[in-house]
């Protein structure tokens, strides 16, 4: 009997107590890991969003430049930089290579942050701190979020999206 | 016609050879499709890892070897070349191995045999050259609105159909060669791990064709959009399952390798047996991993998803790294070595298989399996989606892992199948710690610099702000250099034993 010959006919031999303990304790550690997840949800300050709805690409453009247009409060390289009441809706928009408008948040306040992409797909990604979601065109992905620290974030992309993928770079502020 | 019964049918004996040193029956047509498979696979071994460190010289700031636009046209092109013409290829090879030699039975349709090679091989070429002329700039994902040339797709559907094709074959020999009683009981534990690597193959295909066909619909313009979302999770029922194949044709080969080099025996047929059995039920569930922070899915499908249901398929995955090394204990113990570590300290570490074996085992485990639960948990994906520690995870379980111990099989697979005698066995002794020891320096570095939150398919990142990663990306590049040269040994031993190899019975 070998890993490479045929065994013989009866191989269903019993297990030993070494293998009994080694099984029962490698499933003690999955079903420990496996209550871990919910345990983490339920005392994780951090969760993944769910909230998300269908949308086209004009009505959440729309949406993103009624948002620019009340809130503008100055330019930033031709990038508007907006800023927002607190608790309400944010929109920032994902295209090929650019994240608009600049946010300007307060620190300590609640706002539902919507994401979606005009062309491709794109990836959410704010640095320092390393939060990350996807962006799909056609999908409005919500996320509500309470910036806890104030100072200047960096969004970058991280999912390919085309040959200027690397310049793709927007920014958050958060003010105290 | 009165039906004659006989328990064992007559052997073409001009079909077959015996080997000598393995009493193993050698199917000549078998042979010859092993040895084509397995050539092709190291072809695209070799073209895989050319691009592989021009794209790790990319990734170090301090030299940013490659413009962009290059590096994203060839880290799609190694992505598919390794991902899945090398690997492919290779399993493909070991299928027939497993299915015919293994079982001293005869492959069944060599003809279709080759049908499969051809179309593998056509959609393989047609996919680099689209790729390279620069049509196909859309990664290994081609996640859509990204569109590529209508070939690129075309090309992976041949593909497709050559590797479902060469599965259907393994089947049918394995059913045929059960039927014509070329063995008695039970297939052989490692024939049985690929039965198990095919059965996860055939659902990776068929989900392959759901992603790629209206894809290539879309490309020609006979559909009007393809949802992304949706794309997404059909291409990870392909994408991440096919990673599962070589899990378990890994697995199947840690088992022939400690077989080939310590003479192991399974220690319990059962336990092992039990454990792949646990990869065909819930390792598939894994690809969710790739989907944790996408719109649109609810807690509760990535709870059950993500954790292969209760970690079920990491529970098989445990039990193998408790069987396997306890096999080598107990057939090193039989040849009267003593002592608690004894087995260990008096192993064989010159020989390349048994190298490979546990420097593969310690890297799919503890670099890649390790990180691939830790990161596919919902809280931790948040800060590890789309980071290195992505491509940091799936080096150490693909490359670490699968390829290593690929490359220790072929140190007696080639001989056996060329008759042939290895060629530069002295390098072959040291060539599993070097490419090993590069792939942990590369995957660490990717690990490490994916946690500070370096994004992975980005050709610069120097506009993004990110401030003390230059170390940790340097070890990407010196991780990579080390396995580069490692993979140029291993290539110079199989092609010239291939080319030059003194004849031997074997």
């Amino acid at each position: 009997m070998s890993s490479i010959a045929s065994p013989e006919r009866i191989w269903w031999n019993p297990l030993s107590r070494v293998e009994k303990f080694w099984v029962v304790l490698a499933i003690i550690v999955g079903l420990a890991m496996f209550s871990s997840m919910f345990i983490w949800m339920a005392i994780g300050k951090q969760n993944i969003p769910t909230e998300t709805y269908q949308v086209t690409k004009d009505q959440f453009s729309h949406a993103s430049q009624r948002m620019v247009q009340q809130y503008r409060v100055r330019d930033d390289a031709g990038v508007p930089v907006v800023s927002p009441p607190a608790g309400s809706d944010v929109y920032l928009v994902a295209r090929a290579w650019q994240w608009s408008p600049i946010l300007q948040l307060k620190e300590g306040e609640t706002y539902r942050l919507h994401l979606s992409s005009m062309d491709f797909q794109h990836g959410f990604s704010l640095q320092p701190g390393n939060l990350n979601l996807m962006v799909l065109p056609d999908y409005d992905y919500v996320a509500t979020i309470t910036p806890d620290k104030a100072g200047e974030y960096t969004v970058i992309c991280n999912e390919y999206c085309g040959l200027g993928h690397q310049a793709m770079v927007g920014k958050i502020i958060v003010t105290e | 016609m009165a039906k004659v019964s006989t328990n064992v049918q007559p052997m073409d004996s001009t079909d077959f050879r015996t080997c000598p040193v393995t009493g193993l029956k050698v199917h000549l047509p078998a042979q010859r499709l092993i040895i084509a498979n397995a050539v092709t696979a190291v072809v695209a071994l070799l073209i895989g890892g050319i691009f592989a460190i021009l794209i790790a010289f990319t990734r170090v700031p301090a030299v940013k070897l490659l413009p962009p636009e290059t590096f994203y046209r060839l880290l799609t092109a190694h992505g598919t070349d390794m991902l899945v013409f090398w690997i492919v290829f290779f399993e493909v090879a070991g299928l027939y191995f497993g299915g015919a030699v293994l079982l001293n039975a005869r492959l069944v349709k060599p003809g279709l045999g080759w049908l499969a090679w051809v179309l593998m091989l056509a959609g393989a070429i047609l996919t680099n050259i689209i790729m390279l002329a620069g049509k196909a700039d859309v990664m290994f994902t081609a996640y859509p609105p990204l569109q590529a040339h209508p070939l690129f797709y075309f090309g992976v559907i041949l593909f497709a159909v050559g590797a479902l094709l060469a599965i259907g074959l393994f089947m049918a020999t394995v059913i045929v060669a059960k039927s014509e009683r070329r063995f008695t009981g039970s297939v052989p534990l490692v024939t049985y791990g690929l039965i198990v690597a095919a059965i996860i193959g055939i659902f990776t295909l068929l989900a392959g064709a759901v992603a790629f066909v209206p894809t290539f619909l879309w490309s020609v313009g006979l559909l009007p959009r393809m949802d992304p979302g949706i794309y997404r999770i059909v291409f990870w029922a392909f994408g991440h399952p096919a990673q599962q194949v070589n899990l378990a044709a890994m697995v199947a080969v840690w088992y022939a390798l400690a077989t080939l080099t310590v003479g192991a025996k399974p220690v319990n047929e059962k336990v092992s047996r039990f454990a792949f059995l646990l990869y065909v039920l819930f390792i598939n569930l894994g690809s969710m991993h790739h989907l944790l922070v996408d719109p649109a899915l609810g807690t509760a499908t990535r709870m059950f998803n993500t954790s292969y249901f209760m970690y079920l398929a990491v529970v098989g995955s445990l039990i193998h790294a408790y069987s396997i090394p306890a096999a080598v204990e107990v057939a090193q113990r039989k040849k009267g070595i003593t002592g608690l570590f004894g087995w260990l300290t008096r192993a064989p570490w010159g020989e390349p298989g048994f190298a490979a074996l546990v420097i593969s085992m310690v890297i799919f485990g503890f670099i890649g399996g390790t990180t691939g639960v830790i990161q596919g948990n919902d809280q931790i994906n948040l800060i590890a989606h789309n980071t290195l520690r992505i491509p940091g995870h799936f080096h150490a379980t693909v490359v670490g892992g699968t390829t290593l111990a690929f490359m220790g099989l072929t140190y007696y697979l080639l001989p056996l199948m060329t008759q042939k005698q290895l060629v530069g066995r002295g390098w072959a002794r040291v060539q599993p710690y070097i490419f090993g020891s590069g792939i942990a320096i590369l995957a660490l570095g990717m690990l490490w610099s994916g946690i500070q939150g370096v994004p992975r398919r980005t050709a610069d990142i120097s506009a993004s702000g990110l401030a003390g990663v230059d170390t940790t990306l340097v070890l990407v590049g010196v991780g990579g250099t080390i396995a580069f040269a490692g993979l140029v040994i291993y290539i110079l031993i199989a092609v010239s034993t291939l080319l030059f190899g003194k004849r031997q019975k074997c």
